[in-house]
């Protein structure tokens, strides 16, 4: 295949940024959608094609550089490249890139219609798609890094989008500073695993690393520091990264202030693409982490396991439509997390890590449309509450029947997609770390839980009152629903896909196993979750505040995100500004300006007190010219004959 | 008749250059000043022309620098006339003391 296709891919997109960056407000402002639209379409077709090619050409998946273009050379080894790295999880990963960006690009047509800067919106819709796929596309480890700046920073312009909103601006700066600070770890994670390898070609590094007796895996798990071999500091450090990226607690406060964007800029980035690629970036150097770091990837596991149940916890109590989908999808991406912490290289231990992708593909796909669901709703009443809404089932059929079936989805009801995934991570689970296990059966029971909560809130509970406002009353065109009703497709039939045979650890296809025994409990504990959401929501009633009254300090503390944003505000603000930065004002005010200030001020008192020779008679200059000479002449004829 | 010797000329050329001296540093008006100033610069003439009349009387290397300074003092003169000029429009007065403040 011609390389120009797989440059194509990435590249449309970035097209798109430029030529609507630069022109759309003023040549095309109605038609940049559309423009949008049509090259991400191009560019969605492409990756189909490149994918079906990869997938169908043989049944082992070898690890292929079609493009190459070596960039910056540092040193013989290491080199910063442009590449495509072609395997299947890159693979997949473009195709559900492609997908939920063309799906969010023509429900944007109908969503965003009318805005002010609607040609900005698509370009930067364009550029972030961009960025991603130059992220899942990285072919060496720095070229990674580059591209996932670039997706923060289109997060942080879509999350900003409503730049006259303050609430927008502070969260799309949160948003940047703590992905920004997350990022640090994952630069230096990059220069010790470069200075321990020697290389920064995934490739390579892979090759090196992994295999045992090479020099350079012995020599980085030989230096140690502070009791870890360098080379654990390293993954440890790009695991920060991707824990910022990917919103796994302790990092995850941006995630939900996020929702401040666009509901489709959620839906694409703050759902479906971008907040996973701290997984798949774990993913991506998975052999490094399972065969020379397994301690690190117990944390991966445990930071995802708490992530998951922690998230859900939170999203069962707060009533912001929008936050409660931002808790799922931190919750679910913890499901993905710990899916690959448990798992093994190769053979059925490596179930962990294909059931970890498999999540992923079929996570974008409820999420993506819950996301647009839930803006189609928005749209509606005009309000992100759950108060403001009930009884809309009836006003809108469609987005009530696919929202049902992304509920049921991610509640792992089968024959959804969500079961099937959300299955195999939990026997992986089983067979590698019991406690995790628990905490994932919990979880999926809180899953369902919230999501019906949601659901009922939304479509049944109390009728719907139209009373305080007016206008358009339908559920929003065509346009909006046409990507409704394909994720709905994929939300419920993309859990047939056999998986394991595409996707593994070690090349060899991977039998999907299917214990009816097995699913039983989380299959009940789904229902479970979903008859209580029912019994509590489905009617107007007061058992859930006396639920809630119940579980008083609980249910507080889990209203308020268990006080996590207010323990950074206090160590931020209390501990940070006034141990580091107010002495580090004092000293750039006090001694750092006082040399400058000193400098000045003696040129200043100096020069005030010789200001008097200047007296203005010129007799008395004359005078001292005189005396002067003489002195001079006397001198040279006198003293120094 | 005594011819007069170059000392007899270097004399009286110091004692016209102490009399400028002298006349510059103690005088106020400035006209009398400049008039100091060009006895001061005869003095000199005085000198070139009589250390090139005794010692090297075959060139005219000293006649020629004293035709450059009497130039020289003419326009001098005339330039700084012209700032008497505009002082005394400015203050009234061509009193040296009076320029004091234009020091900075």
């Amino acid at each position: 295949m011609p390389a120009i296709i797989y440059i194509l891919i990435p590249f449309l997109p970035l097209a798109g940024f430029v030529l609507l960056g630069l022109f759309g407000k003023k040549y095309f402002k109605s038609a940049s959608g559309w423009i949008g639209t049509l090259l991400m379409l191009v560019s969605f077709i492409l990756a189909v094609y490149v994918a079906y090619d990869y997938f169908s050409a043989t049944s082992i998946f070898p690890r292929n550089v079609p493009v190459k273009y070596t960039w910056l050379v540092f040193s013989e080894n290491i080199s910063i490249d442009m590449g495509v790295l072609q395997d299947p999880i890159s693979m997949m990963m473009i195709v559900v890139v492609t997908f939920i960006s063309l799906m969010v690009h023509i429900y944007s047509l109908g969503y965003m219609k009318g805005e002010e800067r609607y040609p900005t919106y698509y370009s930067f819709l364009s550029l972030f798609t961009f960025s991603m796929l130059g992220l899942v596309l990285a072919s060496n480890l720095f070229q990674t890094y580059i591209f996932w700046e670039l997706v923060g920073v289109s997060s942080f312009l879509l999350i900003g989008y409503y730049y006259d909103k303050p609430s927008a601006v502070a969260a799309a700066k949160k948003a940047f500073i703590v992905t920004r600070f997350a990022d640090l770890g994952f630069l230096i994670g990059i220069l010790v695993i470069a200075n321990t390898s020697d290389t920064l070609d995934y490739n390579t590094l892979i090759a090196t690393l992994t295999s045992t007796g090479s020099e350079q895996a012995s020599s980085a798990a030989a230096s140690t520091f502070l009791g870890a071999s360098a080379l654990t500091w390293g993954t440890a450090l790009i695991f920060i990264g991707g824990a910022g990226k990917s919103a796994m607690f302790p990092l995850h406060i941006w995630l939900p202030d996020a929702m401040e964007g666009p509901t489709p800029v959620s839906a694409l980035i703050h759902a479906a693409t971008m907040v996973v690629a701290g997984v798949y970036l774990v993913a991506r150097l998975f052999p490094i982490f399972s065969i020379n770091t397994p301690a690190v990837l117990d944390i991966v596991g445990w930071v995802g396991a708490i992530s998951a149940v922690f998230a859900a916890i939170i999203a069962c109590t707060q009533t912001d439509i929008k936050r409660i989908l931002a808790y799922s999808t931190m919750s679910q991406i913890g499901y993905m997390m710990f899916a690959l912490g448990v798992a093994g290289y190769g053979g059925e231990s490596g179930l962990g890590y294909t059931a970890s992708m498999f999540h992923l593909f079929t996570h974008a796909m409820f999420k993506a449309l819950l996301f647009l669901g839930a803006g189609v709703v928005i749209h509606y009443v005009h309000s992100n509450d759950m108060k403001d809404m009930g009884g809309l089932r009836k006003k809108m059929p469609v987005t009530h029947i696919t929202f049902l079936i992304a509920c049921l989805a991610i509640a792992g009801i089968p024959p959804f997609a969500g079961f099937f995934s959300k299955e195999e991570i939990l026997l992986a689970a089983y067979n590698g770390n019991t406690i995790i296990y628990w905490i994932a059966l919990i979880t999926s029971g809180l899953t369902a839980f919230y999501m019906f909560r949601l659901y009922f809130s939304i479509f049944w509970n109390k009728p719907y009152q139209a009373d305080h406002h007016s206008g358009h009353k339908s559920e929003g065109g065509w346009i909006m629903l046409f990507p409704l009703l394909v994720l709905a497709l994929g939300a419920a039939g993309s859990g047939f896909i056999p998986f394991g045979k595409y996707i593994n650890t070690d090349g060899i296809p991977l039998e999907s196993h299917f214990h009816l025994q097995f699913s039983i409990l989380p299959v009940a504990l789904g229902l479970a979750g979903i008859f209580m959401a029912m019994w509590l929501y489905k009617k107007q009633n007061n058992r859930p505040e006396k639920l809630a009254a119940s579980l008083n300090g609980f249910y507080k503390a889990a209203y308020h995100k268990f006080y996590i944003d207010e323990i950074y505000l206090f160590v931020t603000k209390k501990i940070i500004f006034n141990l580091i930065g107010r002495p580090a004002a004092w000293f750039d005010k006090n001694v750092v300006d006082g040399l400058v200030n000193l400098a000045g001020n003696t040129t200043t008192a100096v020069s005030e007190s010789i200001k008097k020779l200047q007296s203005g008679r010129i007799q008395q200059y004359a005078i001292y010219f005189l005396f002067g000479a003489i002195g001079l002449a006397i001198l040279f004829i006198y003293i120094w004959k | 008749m005594m011819q007069p010797g170059l000392y007899h000329i270097l004399f009286i050329s110091t004692a016209l250059f102490f009399i400028g001296v002298y006349g510059f540093l103690t005088r106020k008006n400035l006209v009398t000043m400049l008039m100091s100033i060009e006895l001061v610069l005869n003095s000199v003439n005085l000198n070139f022309i009589a250390f090139n009349k005794y010692l090297w009387p075959h060139k005219m290397d000293g006649l020629f620098f004293t035709l450059f300074i009497i130039a020289i003092a003419a326009a001098e003169a005339a330039v700084a006339i012209a700032i008497i000029i505009n002082l005394y429009r400015s203050h009234n007065s061509i009193n040296v003391e009076n320029a004091e403040e234009l020091k900075y």
